[in-house]
């Protein structure tokens, strides 16, 4: 295993292994568990393996959040740049975009060519769905970098669910202006997942859009021209998707629709849940404070944090945006997620428990206190939260 | 300092605005003074640094 070496400020030497560098594997091949169903539904002739990826993300894997201790290890800051640098690592991120078109083909191979049930044809939708949502998380990662290349993987990635715009609305839109009441992707206290849901998709389109035509004016150049970065997205994915219906024929259109919702729930489920009801403080100029760690909320379960390339240390992410996913630290005393994000999703789509366990951790954050003032709050909630909690 | 060879650093990404060069992606034409930029502007790579916040190089 890679020792990376490192002197202190005080002179002394610093020796570095990371134990989970191998264990970063597994976001790069996570993806293909559409292909162990497909695989296990081939082998018995049962549809029901078609459901295995469902029962891996959905129960397994918080399981295995819950009984794996917690990582809240951090590399030493001196070594920090040599892990930044190991290109090991960034491979990885690589391998992971060619993974979810291989799961998107597959899957819609195998409905094409297989008579399934509704619920097995219905299944492996949304398997395929939740796989792109992964892709999405990829697309962050390498989104977030500053070099060509990597800008180019996340267009590629994020076409595969039709998402090409999330780059820029997140980019430039979430991370300005995270925890506020004007962000889209930031969802507040009182606002259930499918309220959250209807307002951020139409918001991170708007966003991008409007953020991406004011760069073309400035260059002076249409919206509709090569040079938009969406747009370029939104011609592989139509070139993909056209080409999956020109193969396989018409009836995998509601396959391809049910896949493309799904992939933008996995989005909507990780913002609902990453800044839930957390707000930036005014300063006397009327200026939002900077985006600080106790603005988001983290995670350092072990098993979804290397399914999900760390996206879980989200307060280190925020703070240092283009840190690698390898290097991103935990800190003490950050507002902290019962369970994995995976996990975290599921307690997500069913409100009142959603209600009763985060708004409870929320309001005992100390930096809140207790004090509505501090929350960012459902408008439509407000008078509901407000008497619950005897404020005026 | 010659406005025209100054450049200005995020603090936080490192990325380098040059006034010389300005940032033909961004859409910012060689030339363009740090000055001129937006007062909305931000950092083009990390997106959390704004124009306040910048460093200039030579100050350092």
């Amino acid at each position: 295993m890679t020792t990376y070496s490192a002197y202190s400020n005080t002179g002394s030497k610093i020796l570095y292994k990371d134990k989970k560098r191998w264990f970063w594997l597994l976001s790069s091949i996570f993806p293909l568990q559409a292909i162990a169903g497909i695989y296990g539904h081939h082998i018995t002739g049962n549809q029901l393996w078609l459901l295995l990826p469902l029962i891996f993300i959905y129960i397994l894997a918080p399981l295995l959040d819950f009984i794996l201790e917690e990582d809240t290890n951090n590399p030493p800051e001196e070594v920090t740049l040599l892990l930044n640098s190991d290109s090991y690592y960034r491979i990885l991120t690589y391998i992971a975009v060619p993974m979810h078109f291989i799961g998107l083909i597959a899957a819609a191979w195998w409905i094409s060519t297989n008579q399934l049930d509704w619920w097995g044809y219905l299944s492996l939708s949304i398997v395929a769905g939740n796989i792109s949502g992964l892709g999405i998380n990829t697309g962050h990662e390498l989104g977030h970098k500053k070099g060509k290349f990597e800008k180019n993987l996340a267009k590629l990635v994020l076409a595969v669910p039709f998402y090409g715009h999330f780059t820029i609305d997140h980019n430039q839109g979430h991370h300005r202006e995270v925890a506020t009441p004007m962000d889209g992707s930031s969802s507040r206290m009182g606002e259930s997942f499918y309220a959250f849901v209807c307002r951020e998709i139409p918001a991170a389109i708007t966003r991008s859009f409007g953020t991406e035509n004011i760069r073309l004016q400035r260059r002076k150049q249409d919206f509709l021209c090569f040079d938009n970065q969406i747009l370029q997205s939104y011609v592989i994915s139509t070139i993909l998707q056209g080409s999956i219906i020109v193969i396989f024929g018409l009836k995998i259109i509601p396959f391809l629709f049910i896949h493309n919702i799904f992939a933008w729930l996995q989005l909507s489920s990780a913002n609902y849940i990453e800044h839930y009801g957390l707000l930036r403080q005014k300063d006397e100029l009327d200026h939002y404070e900077r985006c600080k760690p106790h603005h988001s909320w983290n995670s350092n379960h072990v098993f979804s944090n290397l399914v999900l390339f760390h996206l879980q240390r989200h307060s280190d992410h925020h703070t240092h945006p283009t840190r690698r996913y390898q290097s991103l630290r935990n800190y003490d005393d950050l507002p902290s997620l019962p369970n994995g994000y995976l996990g975290c999703y599921l307690i997500a789509y069913i409100p009142w428990l959603w209600f009763y366990i985060m708004d409870k951790k929320l309001l005992k954050l100390s930096h809140i206190n207790g004090d509505l003032r501090k929350i960012n709050i459902h408008p439509a909630k407000k008078l509901t939260l407000m008497n619950k909690y005897q404020q005026t | 300092m010659n406005k025209l060879t100054a450049k200005h650093q995020c603090p936080e990404c490192l990325y380098i605005y040059d006034a010389k060069i300005g940032d033909e992606y961004e859409g910012y034409d060689p030339g363009t003074l740090f000055e001129d930029l937006p007062n909305d502007f931000s950092c083009p790579d990390c997106s959390v640094r704004f124009k306040i916040d910048f460093i200039e190089l030579s100050s350092i």
